[in-house]
């Protein structure tokens, strides 16, 4: 289990996150939603030791994750940030053989091989292996990364804004493999996510943040109703219920 | 053509060149001639790898391949070196001074510079590269605008002397301090070869480094120390010569077309040998000596990099 315990960030004299506290169930997806600026994302990072916390304590396990190795965290919690610029000439192969690096080092093992070749089927990309990443759609990319999170082989995996810029189709193709990683392969994901539908139809939990600040957090059923969406977006929100699911109607 | 035919075909290219550095035109008096001519190559080729595997690695951990680690104003700290030598002790004494003592002065005022702006800028919170390039910059351009002004100061009989250290050369190398460079860059070696693992790692830029157990901050610091070393050691032996580096990393990039550092590393240092050794041929055996090799460097390099802004800027 990954506890927040009374987090604050702040940058000048802005508090961008604000005393949160928040316990991440294992084998759960957990949404972070909010407006912008809510602080999820740098919520996210400080989780993942991506930026320094300037109060609280983060503990994985029950052990404050500064003291972890970097090496055995890197085992345990991976992040995907949603910008990956990145300007090298790399096989979408190579890139997803770099989730083993915690493992192996640089030098891959049959293990690892193994580990890379059960990512890339987990994605559905033994078609796109062998292009290189400056070849690749958005989506595709996207696809990539989070095969490389998987061959990383770590209990939680975090990230953050996984549909940026994607269409309908690769949105729902990602949200159903990560829906996929925890039933099957019991992980724990976390995501920070804009759309609320995407949050109600494939989340278990749901913490909503505002103004740095955790307004409400609950399950699904709880999260997704009229009341607590006008608290955490200032909007009135209509939820339906179609098919079993709950879908906000906020157009 | 695979990788691995590029690199040995670039080592044959290196040694041919190096061979007929050599032995070309070697005349009657070898027994004089050979030894210096062997000096002066091993010279090249220390300086060669040095500026090489410094830029490739420099590149790397900016995440940026039009950077060189003459940013962090080392070749401006070294031309201030020689000013200030020239303008408080007279020209007599850049010329009479101990090589070994000017060496030790040179490369260690460089090396404490570094780690002293590396120390001041990571201590800072938000520290980031590009912060510490900024800062580079800035001291680079102060060193500068103090030398010019000595300059000015300077008799200019002197001033020539100053001059000459301007341009690298390899023409009065010698050869105590070359056994002492390559013992220095031997150590660094022994030291770069533990963080070499983390390179390709690293190429993935900060986020994906550290989310894959690297611990950017520490290495990079490492690193850039490194670095330090190496580019002030190659400065002190010839002279400013970075802009090389620009040079042979963009072409190992562009020839190797991989994010591999073992094909980088090694192509990047065996065009800097085959452009050094094959620029030095030209200079002393076409030229005459008539210009020095970094007015070639120089040249060549500019050209290729306004060729670089040009196809980058299309890509866009």
């Amino acid at each position: 289990m990954v506890e927040v315990k009374d987090v604050s960030k702040v940058y000048g004299k802005t508090r961008v996150v604000s005393n949160v506290s928040v316990d991440i169930k294992p084998g759960k997806v957990t949404s972070f939603i909010g407006a912008n600026g809510a602080g999820k994302s740098t919520l996210l990072s400080m989780v993942s030791r991506l930026i320094s916390r300037d109060e609280g304590e983060i503990l994985l396990d029950g052990q404050e994750i500064q003291s972890y190795k970097p090496n055995a965290l890197a085992k345990e919690l991976s992040i995907l940030k949603q910008s990956n610029q990145i300007n090298i000439r790399i096989s979408v192969r190579d890139l997803v053989g770099f989730g083993r690096f915690p493992y192996s080092q640089g030098t891959l093992t049959k293990e690892d091989e193994h580990q890379v070749d059960q990512a890339i089927q987990y994605m559905e990309l033994e078609e796109l292996e062998n292009r290189y990443i400056d070849e690749l759609s958005g989506g595709q990319l996207q696809r990539a990364y989070i095969a490389m999170i998987i061959a990383q082989d770590t209990e939680y995996v975090l990230l953050d804004e996984p549909l940026n810029n994607l269409d309908m189709k690769h949105s729902v193709q990602i949200m159903k493999a990560l829906r996929k990683m925890v039933e099957e392969l019991g992980k724990t994901v976390v995501i920070v996510i804009h759309d609320i539908n995407f949050a109600s139809c494939y989340s278990d939990h749901i913490v909503a943040l505002k103004n740095g600040e955790i307004v409400r957090e609950g399950s699904t059923e709880e999260m997704i109703t009229t009341e607590v969406l006008r608290d955490v977006y200032d909007m009135e929100i209509p939820v339906q219920l179609i098919d079993g699911k709950r879908i906000c109607i906020y157009f | 053509m695979r990788n691995s035919s590029k690199v040995i075909l670039l080592s044959g290219l290196s040694i041919a060149f190096i061979l007929l550095f050599l032995f070309w035109d070697l005349g009657s008096s070898f027994d004089y001639v050979l030894p210096r001519r062997f000096t002066k190559v091993a010279a090249i080729v220390l300086t060669a790898g040095c500026i090489a595997f410094s830029t490739v690695i420099f590149q790397t951990i900016t995440n940026n391949r039009i950077l060189t680690p003459s940013l962090i104003g080392l070749d401006s700290l070294y031309m201030l070196i020689q000013t200030a030598i020239v303008f408080f002790f007279g020209g007599k004494e850049l010329a009479l001074m101990d090589s070994g003592v000017h060496f030790v002065i040179s490369v260690g005022l460089m090396v404490v510079f570094a780690v002293l702006l590396f120390k001041l800028v990571f201590r800072i919170e938000g520290r980031n590269i590009y912060f510490l390039l900024l800062i580079g910059i800035i001291f680079g351009t102060f060193f500068s605008s103090i030398s010019s002004f000595l300059q000015l100061l300077i008799d200019p009989n002197e001033f020539t002397l100053v001059q000459d250290s301007m341009f690298a050369s390899f023409n009065n190398v010698n050869e105590d301090l070359l056994v002492l460079s390559f013992l220095l860059v031997l150590l660094v070696s022994l030291w770069a070869k533990k963080l070499l693992k983390y390179l390709n790692v690293m190429s993935l830029g900060k986020d994906q480094a550290v989310n894959l157990g690297v611990p950017f901050d520490r290495i990079a610091q490492q690193w850039l120390i490194i670095i330090a070393i190496l580019v002030s050691v190659a400065t002190a032996l010839v002279g400013p010569i970075t802009f090389l580096g620009l040079l042979v990393a963009n072409l190992a990039h562009e020839l190797f077309r991989t994010y591999k550092h073992s094909y980088l590393i090694g192509g990047a240092i065996l065009l800097s040998i085959v452009t050094l050794v094959g620029g030095q041929l030209i200079v002393e055996r076409l030229f005459e000596f008539s210009i020095p090799i970094s007015v070639i460097i120089n040249l060549a390099g500019g050209i290729y990099f306004l060729y670089l802004l040009l196809k980058e800027n299309r890509s866009w």
